[in-house]
């Protein structure tokens, strides 16, 4: 069976920490750090990424545009 | 070779727009200047040039139609009277703000509020102080006749993309209504081009551009400002413009724009049947003000005669121009009423001579 | 089964990418709050515009309000219009350069209160602009005060103890009167407080400038959005509250689309 294997990749100094990507994500890939950015924001991460499906849905509701998403099918 | 034709002020306007290769005119109808968007309508102008005509539903939108069209590189223009050019201000504002070009013509008429709709000349402090928010500047154009009033259409258009500045043709509703001969320029073609601070869609070869006259950081905005100034500085230095009348012997001089200047010749020639040696000084740009100039006249007359139909605003320039150097007064009548030849002699004699 | 382990670093990579900014959006970073659907509208209105391959036809026109640096963030030429005046601004783009797209982005106070002749008279005449309408219930720029789209007993800073319709009358929705004008061709409200609606949202902005093309009239989307520092919550109540109070009052869908 095809496996679907995503990625994300978040601009740390571009994210407000607003985790809107947290509840979008179905598999709750995203939590947000414990550091701060440059802005001073708790910023989003990917913290489980072995579940990531490169659904997109967190890039989709991302109001700042930081978040960019890879996507692989494995055989 | 074009003829003679016999036309009111205000047709003369529309007409002549239409020659200078205007794009857009964008209005909105008041007494006494319908007639501008009235002859545009029947005058069919989308099929001799393309321009566009369009009614707008207020004259703020109007103002704000020619934001954009100018924004876009257009020649744009729109012409009103006294209250719907009190309703343009905010946007005459930001079209000065932002550097963009287009034409305003204020037929004025009697205030303030409702006012009248007779001729006046009391918005000349709206007109060459500012009239909206902010340090800005119209180059103010004042034709004292049906002649003047097409010629500075197209004369208005240079001075406005020369400088990236809003140009206004002050007038008031005598000339607008008045008919005379005039003798119009051949037509000129509409620009195919848009100037390069235009509006036109990103190209890859050129940096995006934005139309604004915002910016939020105080000393960028005050280096924006002093960049006006040097412009206006250089408009003052640059585009005076007035007309000096049997001044070479004037031992008084009257000072008067538009139609009040008509009526001052009249005034001139009866003061001089009675031995009174007056010259008329008519100033043609309100904006730059003709100051050294008439500052030049103060060393050879004996007084100054400021007639306007106000309460007196441009004798406040005039008094700044000569320097308290000589004595300066004003007449003027206010409401709509027309001042007659003979009250303006009699105003001389008493203001001037006798005072 | 063999293990098909990949790890993140062997994913990302070019062929595999899925989802990236789009170049139509500079790199600022947008002064918007966290969570704010402002910049989720401004990057949907700058794909589609990379993908229909407009840059270069397309003008667009912004606001007074947050958003009223839009042109900050994209990379096509703009125009700032006053307060309440960008469907005026429009129109004198359009009626001078017709062949081009031209927009607005504008919010509720400047599109439905200051605005609202502009608005009803530029769709009045069909202008061939496409309107695109941020409706968040407050002003959110000016620090919170009522909005002609205040819900009834909705708080904001000039209705602390919620918007009274004896006092302070009802709220307008704009979007349906500019349905019933003969002058639009297309109109739809949508949202993007979750994934879902942000793609519906995608499509019906693509639509309304697609129209655009067709010279058949006004285009007017409305996204209805949230304000988490007007409304004083956090980015997650704010659309949760919008869910729950914003949208049976502004139902979402389609108000009028071309006859087929």
């Amino acid at each position: 069976m095809a496996k679907i294997k995503g990625a994300i990749v978040v601009d740390i100094n571009g994210c407000k920490g607003c985790e809107l990507c947290i509840t979008a994500c179905p598999t709750e890939v995203i939590f947000l750090s414990d550091d701060v950015n440059v802005k001073g924001y708790h910023y989003a991460y990917m913290a489980n990424p072995d579940v990531c499906t490169g659904c997109s849905n967190c890039a989709i509701i991302c109001p700042d545009g930081v978040i960019t998403v890879y996507r692989k099918k494995i055989s | 070779m074009e003829e003679f034709v016999l036309m009111k002020g205000n047709e003369a306007i529309a007409e002549a727009a239409i020659r200078a290769g205007t794009d857009g005119y964008f209005g909105y109808p008041i007494t006494p200047q319908s007639e501008v968007i009235e002859y545009l309508a029947a005058a069919k102008p989308h099929e001799r040039t393309g321009m566009v005509l369009l009614q707008a539903e207020s004259e703020v939108a109007a103002i704000n139609m020619l934001y954009g069209g100018a924004g876009a590189g257009k020649k744009v223009m729109t012409s009103s009277s006294s209250p719907g050019i009190s309703l343009m201000q905010e946007g005459i504002s930001y079209i000065a703000g932002s550097e963009l070009p287009c034409l305003l013509v204020n037929v004025v008429r009697g205030g303030p509020g409702l006012g009248t709709i007779q001729p006046s000349q009391s918005d000349y402090f709206q007109s060459t102080k500012g009239g909206g928010h902010g340090d800005y500047n119209l180059i103010v154009l004042a034709p004292a006749s049906v002649q003047e009033m097409a010629d500075f259409v197209s004369l208005g258009y240079d001075l406005a993309f020369k400088y990236r500045n809003p140009v206004m043709i002050q007038t008031d509703g005598a000339l607008g209504q008045m008919m005379e001969k005039v003798k119009f320029k051949p037509q000129q073609p509409r620009s195919k081009k848009s100037p390069d601070w235009a509006t036109t869609g990103k190209t890859p070869d050129r940096e995006r551009i934005i139309i604004t006259s915002l910016d939020l950081d105080p000393s960028r905005q005050e280096r924006f400002n002093e960049k006006l100034q040097v412009k206006y500085r250089t408009i003052k230095e640059n585009e005076v413009r007035y007309e000096k009348i049997q001044c070479d012997d004037a031992e008084y001089l009257f000072v008067a724009y538009g139609t009040s200047s008509r009526i001052c010749q009249k005034s001139m020639q009866m003061a001089r049947e009675e031995g009174i040696k007056v010259g008329l000084f008519r100033p043609i740009t309100l904006w730059p003000f003709p100051y050294n100039e008439i500052r030049e006249m103060a060393g050879q007359v004996e007084g100054m005669l400021s007639v306007e139909m106000s309460a007196g605003q441009m004798v406040e320039d005039v008094r700044l121009a000569v320097e308290a150097t000589v004595k300066v007064d004003h007449y003027g009548r206010m409401g709509g009423i027309i001042p007659s030849s003979e009250e303006i002699v009699e105003a001389l004699k008493q203001k001037i001579i006798g005072g | 089964m063999a293990e098909n382990a990949i790890t993140t670093k062997e994913l990302i990579k070019k062929e595999n990418l899925v989802y990236q900014k789009t170049k139509l959006l500079t790199d600022d970073v947008m002064h918007y709050c966290p969570g704010c659907g402002h910049g989720t509208t401004h990057r949907l209105i700058a794909e589609i515009i990379e993908e229909m391959g407009i840059q270069s036809e397309i003008i667009g026109v912004a606001p007074v309000g947050c958003s009223v640096l839009m042109y900050n963030y994209m990379n096509i030429d703009m125009q700032e219009a006053a307060h309440g005046r960008a469907p005026a601004v429009a129109t004198g783009i359009k009626r001078l350069l017709p062949e081009k797209y031209v927009f607005t982005y504008q919010g509720d106070g400047d599109l439905a209160a200051i605005g609202t002749a502009e608005t009803i008279h530029a769709c009045n005449r069909g202008e061939n602009i496409t309107i695109i309408f941020i409706n968040n219930g407050i002003y959110g720029m000016t620090g919170g005060q009522m909005a002609p789209t205040t819900l009834v007993g909705m708080k904001s800073s000039t209705t602390p103890y919620g918007r009274e319709v004896s006092q302070m009358g009802n709220p307008i929705k704009m979007t349906d009167l500019v349905a019933n004008l003969p002058g639009t061709y297309f109109v739809s409200r949508q949202s993007v407080h979750t994934p879902g609606n942000v793609r519906k949202t995608k499509k019906a902005i693509r639509k309304a400038f697609e129209y655009q093309a067709l010279n058949k009239g006004t285009c007017f989307v409305e996204v209805v959005s949230n304000c988490p520092s007007g409304w004083k919550m956090t980015p997650l109540e704010s659309n949760k509250w919008l869910a729950e109070n914003m949208l049976p009052f502004y139902p979402l869908g389609d108000m009028k689309v071309p006859e087929q």
